[in-house]
């Protein structure tokens, strides 16, 4: 059986700042990329999320995933939709998830299915976000399923995350969102990709005015970018992100585009460890996870604890 | 009101095929406000049916009807006198008003013409939305009167996904109804009423419970 705390959990209360990183599971039925992906990157990070049929497309499942970073020494954060499944299924996998060594969970709503690979498809939403948040912290703290029942021994004690999107609107909703997450149950936020600073330090601003700060280990998202036309890609096309017209544009005028991406992104890191209430960074490497390492390197932040 | 529209001609012409003639009935209820199954719309598909099968070389007979409301046993019984040699009955109707008929009438075949689509209103001529979910639990007192239950693509509760941007929804080009929702208690000074954790919601009152009945001791007639 697994440690009971969670290493991620333990390492905030140390008051290390810490590293995530995303691994994106595969379309198909092998585990091996996941181990393997988990393997390179284990010295560099405290903890690895796997996410949840992103973008509404099918894939392999993220307590599975979950699983095969446990097997390869890593530790897990399984990122949790409400758009698949209803508060019955959510809890059934909370208490699998739970039994095979999962620690961390990210509560999310999930990206509507019209984005994905089966547009046709029934959503849920039997719970949302919070809903979800709220039930994964009474199975803790009271000890009882969403029904009230009582949950006789045994119960899972996740270290609960949330994410944060400081650049979706109504902007001066957003830090009222985050509260209402971390009232709800949330212990740890994980930002949606940070590009326009401005904006979030306003956010952080706003955040640590209401003392949110203290109540959660508020976590920076960054995103590498491979290429101007991906910066292009998301400025225009990923719901919720915000990439100002400079990042595109120095990436456009960039020899080494790659290069440059990666230099921005460690920047970015630099300049996030600064803000005051920023408890660590969540590395979005989307298809690009082999990155991680350099950019956790040049952004000082080794040796991992 | 409820808010239909017209099945595609093929497929209610694939639903008549084998029948000769078929009584037509239309709906004088919400289907003829939001213009799908009125006397007009009734009339028109009658006379189109009419002359495609006449076109196909099987020519179609019809009896064209439209009650006051076929979601009421009164107003139905009216086409009892007119099913004399009727192969099929064509309901314009909402899928109510279709099980109406069905149900009075079980030894006739009865088809829809239309496809049934929500609870709403028209916006403008031409324009419809949908503005209720029938959830059986209106919490539209906490949102300041704008349905997250039907207007937000993921039903949240407890406000906007990160997905809103510029007042509309990652779903586009549909408005962001958190958006709204925001406005609104901002306009009327209540934002903090969105602070509340709202909690899980009872869904066995919507229809995850089965279909509903709802019962008013107080007016029923007791025999
Ligand atoms: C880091 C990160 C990882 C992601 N991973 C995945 C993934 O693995 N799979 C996937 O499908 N999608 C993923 N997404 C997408 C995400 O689910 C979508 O962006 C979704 O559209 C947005 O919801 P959310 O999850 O960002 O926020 P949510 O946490 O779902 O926020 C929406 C919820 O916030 C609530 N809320 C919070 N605070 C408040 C408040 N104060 N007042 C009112 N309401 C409040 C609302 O009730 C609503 O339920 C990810 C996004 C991010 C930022
Ligand atoms: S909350 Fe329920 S009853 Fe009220 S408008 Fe929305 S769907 Fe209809
Ligand atoms: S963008 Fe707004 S309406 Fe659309 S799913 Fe998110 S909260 Fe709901």
């Amino acid at each position: 059986m697994a440690e009971e705390k969670s290493k991620l959990q333990s390492l905030f209360e140390q008051g290390e700042f810490a590293v995530t990183c995303e691994i994106g599971p595969p379309k198909n039925a092998q585990g091996d990329g996941i181990r393997k992906h988990t393997e390179h990157l284990k010295p560099f990070v405290d903890a690895v999320n796997l996410t949840d049929n992103q973008t509404a497309i099918v894939r392999l499942s993220s307590i599975g995933a979950g699983v095969h970073v446990l097997a390869a020494g890593g530790e897990p954060i399984i990122q949790m939709t409400t758009r698949d499944r209803n508060r019955i299924a959510l809890q059934s996998d909370l208490l699998g998830a739970y039994s095979l060594g999962v620690r961390n969970v990210l509560c999310l709503s999930g990206d509507h299915q019209t984005f994905g690979n089966h547009q046709e498809a029934k959503n849920v939403y039997d719970l949302d976000s919070i809903q979800l948040i709220k039930t994964v912290k009474d199975m803790r703290e009271a000890k009882v399923f969403q029904s009230g029942e009582v949950i006789k021994q045994g119960e899972p004690r996740f270290f609960i995350g949330a994410v944060a999107n400081p650049f979706a609107d109504p902007f001066e909703f957003r830090v009222l969102r985050l509260e209402k997450k971390i009232r709800a149950g949330a212990q740890f936020i994980q930002t949606q990709c940070i590009f326009d600073m401005e904006r979030f330090e306003a956010f952080m601003d706003l955040a640590r005015k209401r003392g949110l700060h203290q109540q959660a280990y508020i976590m920076a998202g960054v995103m590498p970018i491979k290429s101007a036309k991906a910066a292009k890609y998301m400025q225009k096309n990923v719901s919720g992100m915000l990439v100002p017209d400079g990042i595109v544009e120095k990436m456009s005028k960039a020899e080494d585009q790659p290069a440059e991406g990666v230099k921005l992104c460690i920047e970015q890191i630099k300049h996030l460890r600064t803000i005051p209430g920023v408890r660590g960074v969540h590395i979005m490497a989307v298809a690009w996870e082999e990155i991680v390492p350099e950019i956790v390197k040049g952004a000082g932040l080794l040796p991992r604890p | 009101m409820i808010v239909a529209e017209a099945k595609t001609l093929e497929e209610i012409l694939e639903s008549l095929q084998g029948m000769s003639k078929v009584l037509v009935v239309g709906c004088g209820g919400c289907v003829s406000v939001c213009l799908a199954g009125g006397e007009k719309e009734t009339g028109i598909l009658a006379s189109t049916l009419r002359m495609k099968r006449e076109l196909m070389g099987d020519p179609l007979e019809t009896v064209e009807e439209t009650l006051t409301r076929q979601c009421d046993p009164e107003y139905v019984q009216q086409l009892a006198k007119k099913l004399e040699g009727i192969d099929c009955i064509l309901s314009l109707a909402c899928g109510v008003g279709v099980q109406f008929l069905a149900e009075q009438f079980p030894q006739t075949w009865v088809v829809p013409a239309l496809n049934t689509l929500f609870a709403g209103a028209t916006m403008e001529h031409g324009l419809w939305e949908e503005r209720c979910g029938l959830c059986g639990e209106c919490v539209l007192a906490r949102t300041g009167g704008v349905c997250p239950v039907i207007r937000c693509a993921k039903s949240l509760l407890n406000g906007p996904c990160g997905g809103s941007q510029n007042g509309k929804c990652e779903v586009k080009p549909n408005e962001c109804a958190w958006q709204l929702i925001y406005n609104r208690m901002s306009e009327l000074g209540r934002v903090e009423l969105l602070l509340e954790v709202a909690g899980a919601k009872d869904w066995s009152k919507s229809r995850d419970g089965g279909p509903r009945k709802m019962v008013r001791e107080d007016v029923k007639i007791d025999g």
